[in-house]
């Protein structure tokens, strides 16, 4: 570590790995009430645990990002942090606003929920994964102009590399479409457009910079190759992502009376969204074939490729799988979708942020890479995590299957709760994957406890 | 990348592609905008709509059902929920009212919200009026959502 501040990352990543934790514990009971409806019902019904399982991820994904960008900002720009102090203030607002929000979500209905914070003056509340009370979209806001504000100054006064600029533009790009998250007409059509916005203008638009910023970062520092080369990848990976992904938000708009122009443009646009996870692919490999040095933290070298390969798997493949309207027409809104969400979710946000845990977290201890036996626990969890995110996406993508042709396609379709009973295996059997997630994930947490002989920093 | 690919190039690519769409989807939604009112019901949104939509909101319909598609797939669509219905508010009203407070052994149910009848019916309309935007090829495929 270069510079002092940088270690207020830790401060994030810890917090960021913590409510991961919840994440996956709340994932585990929502796999179980799809199989055992009345699981703690009505105590925490689904819709609830749902909104914390998906608000979680947001926010510890948020923790992540932000983390990234304080630990490398500063090292990119050759200088010390604009304002440390800043960034530890905004840290604990938004760890108490983030769990007041969630324990509002599971202590009182949420109707008493949006009453409490006045819904009413402003009501953006009842959207999902924007379902934060007005309040808490207010505070987020506030976190991320702080946050652009601190690394906007060490970026402007400091040294500024390619990495830097394109941290700070994916950064002010999830700041300024969250603001559409604030807009919420009565026609239900012009509400779902504009939702979306935000939600597919973070994940298939700015998010995206920000990944592969992160990446470029580490595979930087791991494989000593040349600047220039990764740089120039960087531009071009973050053009075809933004080139396909802006018109390709239109493969949202088939279905909810938008006009009919979208299917033409949102099928081949979107179509095109894996071209820029292909090159990331392409990508991390090359830049690790042509490496330089052996950089003794394994376990980053694989969360850095692995990052590549799964955000490929899953936001490219199992995005295209059903990306074009008349695929769409009968897979929208089905376990299908589902199945898209986690596997791309996983790949190209939780495991970016993860890499970039794995390389700088060893290094803010005061040592080069994690000792040999933690590494060792850590590449364990690794593909533990990874294959039973492979297996809940097969098995969620079997029950979708189904689900479209006993519902939707057969001659004579089935209601949803029948269909739901006749695929009821698959979700056993995703539950089971699950719970191998939530075994990784405790390894995953073990490895930062493991005792062995340390890797000095040279 | 070969040399002849230069670095600068792949930045003006970066730059131009994505000011170059970005005003593609501006101007691509302002006429979306602009021809929605031929699709999206907007004749019938109502004040009791609206106010049902906030009671469809603020109870979180979204976290176990899907709207037009989207939402979560632990519960059944109801962008058509008014025609599987019969085209009836009241079959819908009677359905939300009968749910069971403590929910049924061994499967998944609806919470019981407790709506006063005033409620009940800005629910009904606000989903009445929902079945009645104008989707493409008649989305949902057939009456099962």
């Amino acid at each position: 570590m270069k510079y002092q501040s940088q270690s207020i990352a830790k401060l994030y990543f810890i917090a960021a790995i913590g409510l991961f934790v919840g994440q996956i514990l709340f994932g585990v009971i929502l796999g179980l009430q799809y199989v055992m409806g009345d699981f703690l019902f009505p105590e925490i019904p689904f819709n609830v645990a749902r909104m914390v399982h998906t608000n979680l991820l947001i926010v510890w994904l948020l923790f992540g990002f932000m983390g990234s960008a304080y630990y490398l900002v500063p090292e990119e720009a050759e200088r010390e942090l604009y304002a440390p102090w800043l960034a530890k203030l905004m840290f604990w607002i938004f760890l108490v606003a983030g769990a007041l929000t969630i324990l509002g979500y599971l202590l009182v209905p949420y109707a008493t929920l949006a009453e409490i914070t006045m819904n009413d003056l402003l009501p953006t509340m009842g959207r999902e994964f924007l379902e934060q009370p007005t309040i808490t979209k207010i505070g987020i806001v506030i976190v991320a102009l702080s946050f652009l504000f601190n690394i906007g100054m060490t970026i402007l006064s400091g040294r500024k590399t390619v990495i830097n600029l394109v941290m700070l533009t994916g950064m002010t790009g999830l700041a300024v479409f969250f603001l559409f998250s604030f807009y919420n007409p009565d026609n239900l059509v012009l509400d779902k457009y504009f939702w979306w916005f935000v939600v597919h203008l973070w994940v298939e638009g700015v998010w995206e910079l920000i990944m592969a910023s992160i990446l470029a970062y580490v595979l930087i520092k791991i494989t000593g190759v040349d600047r220039e080369v990764i740089e120039k990848w960087l531009y071009i990976i973050i053009a075809m992502a933004l080139i396909t992904g802006l018109i390709g938000t239109g493969h949202h708009f088939f279905w909810i009376g938008t006009p009919g122009y979208w299917q033409w443009l949102g099928s081949v646009f979107s179509a095109l969204e894996p071209i820029p996870f292909f090159m990331m692919t392409l990508f991390a490999f090359n830049v690790v074939n042509k490496r330089r040095r052996d950089h003794p933290n394994k376990a980053a070298t694989l969360w850095a490729l692995g990052t590549a390969v799964m955000a490929f798997l899953g936001a490219g493949v199992w995005g295209f799988l059903h990306t074009l309207a008349p695929v769409n027409y009968y897979t929208h809104g089905t376990q299908i979708t589902a199945a898209h969400g986690h596997m791309a979710f996983y790949g190209a946000y939780v495991m970016v942020v993860l890499t970039m845990i794995s390389y700088s977290m060893p290094i803010m201890r005061g040592q080069k890479a994690g000792n040999d036996r933690a590494q060792i626990v850590e590449m364990w969890s690794f593909w533990l995590m990874t294959v039973s995110m492979v297996f809940i996406t097969l098995f969620l993508t079997g029950a979708g299957i189904l689900q479209v042709y006993l519902q939707r396609y057969s001659e004579d379709p089935m209601t949803f709760m029948v269909t739901q009973d006749k695929i009821e295996v698959f979700y056993w059997m995703r539950e089971v994957a699950g719970l191998v997630f939530l075994a990784g994930l405790g390894a995953y947490i073990t490895s930062f406890f493991v005792k062995g002989e340390e890797v000095k920093i040279a | 990348m070969r040399e002849t690919f230069t670095k600068g190039m792949a930045r003006n690519i970066y730059y131009g592609g994505s000011v170059f769409f970005f005003l593609v989807l501006l101007g691509l939604t302002v006429d979306t905008v602009r021809s929605l009112p031929k699709t999206d019901n907007s004749q019938n949104l109502t004040e009791e709509v609206a106010a049902g939509k906030r009671l469809w909101e603020i109870n979180n319909c979204i976290g176990c059902h899907t709207l037009l598609g989207e939402g979560a797939y632990f519960a059944p669509e109801l962008g058509n929920v008014y025609t599987r219905y019969g085209e009836n508010t009241e079959a819908i009203k009677i359905f939300i009212k009968s749910r069971p407070k403590d929910g049924i052994p061994g499967r998944r149910s609806m919470p019981q919200f407790n709506f006063t009848e005033e409620e009940l019916e800005q629910i009904a309309q606000f989903l009445k009026y929902a079945d009645g935007i104008k989707t493409a090829r008649n989305w949902p495929p057939n009456i099962q959502g």
